[in-house]
């Protein structure tokens, strides 16, 4: 089972790791810029709670 | 399953349970505190010593709420939590997302014996780092310029998490000099100051709302790291094994 996992590893490309790397870190991103900073004011007042107890600059 | 599908199921599901887990935390100690903060907000700040010129005191809270109006909000209530959950849930998974992501990118497996420091990585790039310059606020509190104070937090995020990441990555002193600078650099430079207003909202409250906002950011870090890299591994396995039944 570990030899799969070492084998499955290695065969990643570099190219594979920065596709789904890329698409997962814009799509995280995108999440966190809506929840945490985006400026509509139905998006803020709907995630105004969870902005202040995240800690991210609110008003 | 390919590599995108992997890591995007893996932080998904570990986003969504760490996520509600914070979210009973902040529901319990950290909500309640806003609500009692909103009943001060608006109000003319406490007068101070001299009673002065009452009207140079500028309520603190007053021009604090530019809100609109007309703008939807949810009722107080089920509706306000349940948006909150919601999208306490979102940031989870965008969080988990973005761990799994650079985990990917950096060429440094999330997993299960592992995700406790990344969790704590996590913690210190997300929360701690941010909150050095700008604790976590109530509403009605005096604040700088919101443009100003979100370009710094992204700032200090970027260079923290930058910082952990060449360190983890490299392990030598050049990689733990330059983190060292990066790490200090947001809070040498200085996050944008609160105009000095009284505040209308009394200091027990900004206090106890601060560690409990924080202590319930640790809270979802110190799971969802783990989990991550518990889902990840077994992911990576199912992949494996599959993989293996195929090319018998």
């Amino acid at each position: 089972m570990t030899t799969a996992t070492q084998t499955q590893t290695i065969n990643l490309t570099l190219s594979q790791r920065l596709v789904a790397g890329g698409l997962a870190l814009i799509l995280g991103f995108v999440l966190l810029g809506g929840i945490g900073f985006a400026s509509d004011m139905r998006v803020h007042n709907g995630a105004h709670d969870t902005r202040h107890a995240l800690g991210f600059p609110c008003h | 399953m390919n590599l995108f599908r992997r890591i995007f199921f893996a932080a998904v599901l570990a986003g969504l349970a760490a996520g509600l887990a914070m979210s009973a935390v902040q529901q319990w100690r950290v909500a309640p505190l806003i609500l009692e903060a909103e009943t001060y907000e608006g109000q003319e700040a406490p007068a101070v010593h001299d009673h002065a010129d009452a009207t140079a005191a500028t309520p603190a809270a007053a021009h604090e709420h530019e809100h609109d109006e007309d703008a939807w909000a949810p009722q107080d209530g089920a509706e306000r939590i349940l948006y909150t959950v919601l999208a306490d849930v979102l940031a989870a998974i965008g969080f988990a997302l973005v761990l799994a992501a650079v985990s990917v990118l950096v060429g440094l497996p999330v997993t299960a014996a592992n995700g406790i420091v990344w969790g704590l990585g996590g913690f210190i790039v997300f929360q701690l780092a941010p909150a050095f310059g700008l604790p976590p606020e109530l509403p009605g509190m005096p604040a700088a310029d919101l443009g100003a104070r979100q370009l710094w937090w992204w700032g200090t995020v970027i260079a923290t998490g930058a910082a952990l990441l060449g360190i983890a990555k490299f392990r030598n002193w050049q990689a733990i000099a330059a983190g060292a600078v990066l790490i200090l650099l947001p809070h040498v430079i200085g996050a944008p100051q609160p105009p000095h207003e009284p505040s209308a909202v009394p200091a027990h409250l900004a206090t106890a709302f601060a560690a409990s906002a924080l202590s319930a950011g640790a809270v979802f870090w110190f799971i969802v790291g783990p989990l991550l890299g518990y889902l990840n591994t077994r992911f990576a396995k199912a992949e494996a094994s599959q993989t293996r039944m195929v090319h018998a």
